[in-house]
């Protein structure tokens, strides 16, 4: 794409690039240099000099089992969190659909969590459930069931999952409903004619013509678990117990700022670059393929 | 009788069932916020002995005095307004560079165009978690630790605004552009007096989504802001939680997350078109 009408003149525009360039040169490109660069040495122990080890620090990652169960623990992670928050977004955002009046009413409430930062909603949950003095802990307990996320790997991912999910509900239910209001009613209601009950129709028809919505929505979110869930598990669990609920981008950080280890952290950030550039090219893919619908 | 809501939508017990799903969905949505609110109602005593009450009590201005005047480390009003600067400053700054990038992309013809576009198409991939550890020796190496310019800088360099704005200034009339040019007018004339007028809902949607996002901030600020009186408020919270076994200060720990929330909690619900707006352009 290109304009027809153009303003003569080089200075000028070079100019106007000229914060940006700075800005992203500084505190992206060189960095981002950094990384890759870093994650071919090894720091000696004095942190002095650094030593070449070439793909060494990869190999060495590969071969970590802490490192591999990190990918297996973002792995469930991210499908637990995408699945539990879209199921959520697409039930309220098909009744919300439902309603004539008062969808507004039901929008505007359930903005809410939007605006809530992913380590706030971290620190509400861990109020919840937290060992003392967790009013669900304490009802869990009248009930038979000895809470203990601190403890148990398993309920320390439950716990994780449920707050990030929850922060997310709000997205996924703005654009399922806006998803849902751009089905044509005609067709609906032709079904509806053909003695389709509710459904069926939803089956045959609703969830077919949703799918685009559904698609993007997959994307987005396995990127929002990936990268933005580090303040829910930083404040709810540290990446505990025993690395149960260390996902990779936490990993980086426990790695390079708490371990100092810098060329292993770096070479995971190296990892990270691909796996989001391949998730991105995923989502250019689907997008462009959107535009020529 | 011929209604708006046709055949498929019935009144009746259907209608009341889908109220019924919806209230549900909220009161597992809201739970967790109505919990921290009541929770910065109440005394740390009644906390500590669990079961917490379920309704507000008597000390809402006792707590939320006691936070925003002395906080933990620091004091809470403090950490708002440093939220506040760096939200800010994010959302500013990120807005004016994109905004004169896009123009100079879309209205000019210069030499090194296409390879500025693909450098800044590169940012979009690379979030400031995956590149914390360089970003961060950076920010050390300019001496930016603790200041407002390290919270907000790095934090800019990212593209989604410059490509949303380069496509909104695609889909403006040539014409405009043309009849500024016969009329003689300098092409920043052409930016100040017809496209920034012309780009206001952009700019004001854009902004929604920014400030949220800055005022949401954790990691990186985690990281650079050492000092508790440059701790921002979604960062300091965390810190208010004692280290090792002593029981950390419940009502005021929670008011502030009521605090926390207020300023985007009213951005998102007073802006709401605008947010939804924003929301599905930045994805675009």
């Amino acid at each position: 794409m290109e304009k027809r009408v153009t303003f003569k003149g080089i200075w000028l525009p070079l100019l106007l690039v000229l914060p940006q360039m700075l800005v992203t040169a500084v505190f992206f490109f060189y960095p981002a240099g950094q990384a890759i660069w870093q994650s071919l040495f090894i720091p000696d122990p004095f942190g002095l000099s650094m030593r070449y080890v070439g793909l060494g620090n990869f190999e060495y990652l590969l071969s970590n089992p802490y490192y591999r169960a990190s990918f297996v623990t973002t792995a469930v992670f991210s499908i637990l969190v995408t699945v539990l928050s879209m199921g959520v977004a697409l039930y309220l955002a098909v009744l919300a659909d439902r309603l004539i009046k008062g969808s507004g009413v039901y929008r505007t409430l359930l903005i809410w969590p939007y605006a809530v930062a992913p380590a706030v909603a971290g620190v509400l949950w861990l109020f919840m459930f937290n060992t003392r003095v967790g009013v669900v802990t304490w009802y869990l307990g009248v009930l038979g069931y000895d809470w203990n996320h601190v403890l148990n790997g398993e309920e320390a991912m439950g716990l994780v999952v449920v707050a990030s999910a929850w922060g997310r509900i709000s997205y996924n239910f703005l654009f399922f409903l806006a998803g849902l209001q751009a089905i044509p009613r005609s067709v609906i209601e032709a079904a509806a004619i053909d003695g389709a009950r509710f459904w069926t129709r939803f089956r045959t028809i609703v969830w077919p013509l949703l799918s685009p919505t559904t698609f993007f929505l997959l994307v987005v979110n396995i990127v929002y678990a990936f990268f933005e869930t580090f303040g829910v598990i930083h404040t709810i669990t540290s990446g505990g117990p025993q690395q149960a609920t260390t996902i990779l981008v936490y990993k980086v950080y426990a790695d390079g700022f708490v371990g100092q280890d810098l060329g292993s952290s770096a070479a995971q950030s190296v990892i990270l670059l691909l796996i989001v550039g391949a998730l991105t090219v995923l989502q250019f893919k689907y997008i462009e393929r959107r535009v020529h619908y | 009788m011929i209604t708006r809501e046709g055949m498929v939508e019935k009144r009746g017990v259907g209608h009341w069932f889908t109220h019924l799903g919806l209230i549900i969905g909220l009161l597992f949505i809201f739970f967790p916020i109505w919990l921290a609110f009541v929770a910065s109602t109440v005394s740390q005593p009644e906390i500590v002995r669990p079961p917490m009450p379920l309704l507000p009590g008597d000390q809402f201005f006792e707590n939320y005095r006691k936070a925003l005047v002395s906080g933990v480390n620091a004091p809470v009003a403090w950490m708002m307004l440093n939220s506040l600067i760096m939200a800010l400053g994010i959302t500013i700054g990120k807005i004016v560079i994109s905004l004169l990038s896009a123009f100079a992309i879309v209205y000019f013809k210069f030499p090194g165009r296409r390879l500025f576009f693909w450098l800044i198409f590169l940012t979009l991939m690379l979030p400031v978690e995956v590149r914390i550890v360089p970003t961060y020796e950076v920010v050390a190496n300019f001496g930016m630790l603790n200041s407002y310019s390290g919270l907000i800088f790095p934090l800019i360099a990212s593209a989604t605004a410059t490509f949303l704005f380069r496509q909104f200034f695609m889909t403006v009339p040539d014409e405009l552009a043309e009849a500024a040019r016969v009329d003689g007018a300098r092409p920043m004339r052409f930016f100040w007096d017809i496209l920034l007028p012309m780009s206001r809902t952009n700019i004001a949607a854009l902004f929604v989504i920014l400030f949220i996002y800055g005022w949401n901030q954790y990691l990186w600020p985690l990281l650079i802001t050492t000092d508790p009186s440059m701790n921002t408020i979604v960062m300091g919270i965390k810190q208010m939680f004692p280290s090792g076994d002593d029981i950390a200060d419940w009502p005021v720990i929670m008011a502030t997350s009521i605090l926390a929330m207020i300023p985007p909690v009213i951005v998102v619900i007073s802006m709401q078109k605008l947010f939804i707006r924003g929301l599905v352009d930045s994805e675009k």
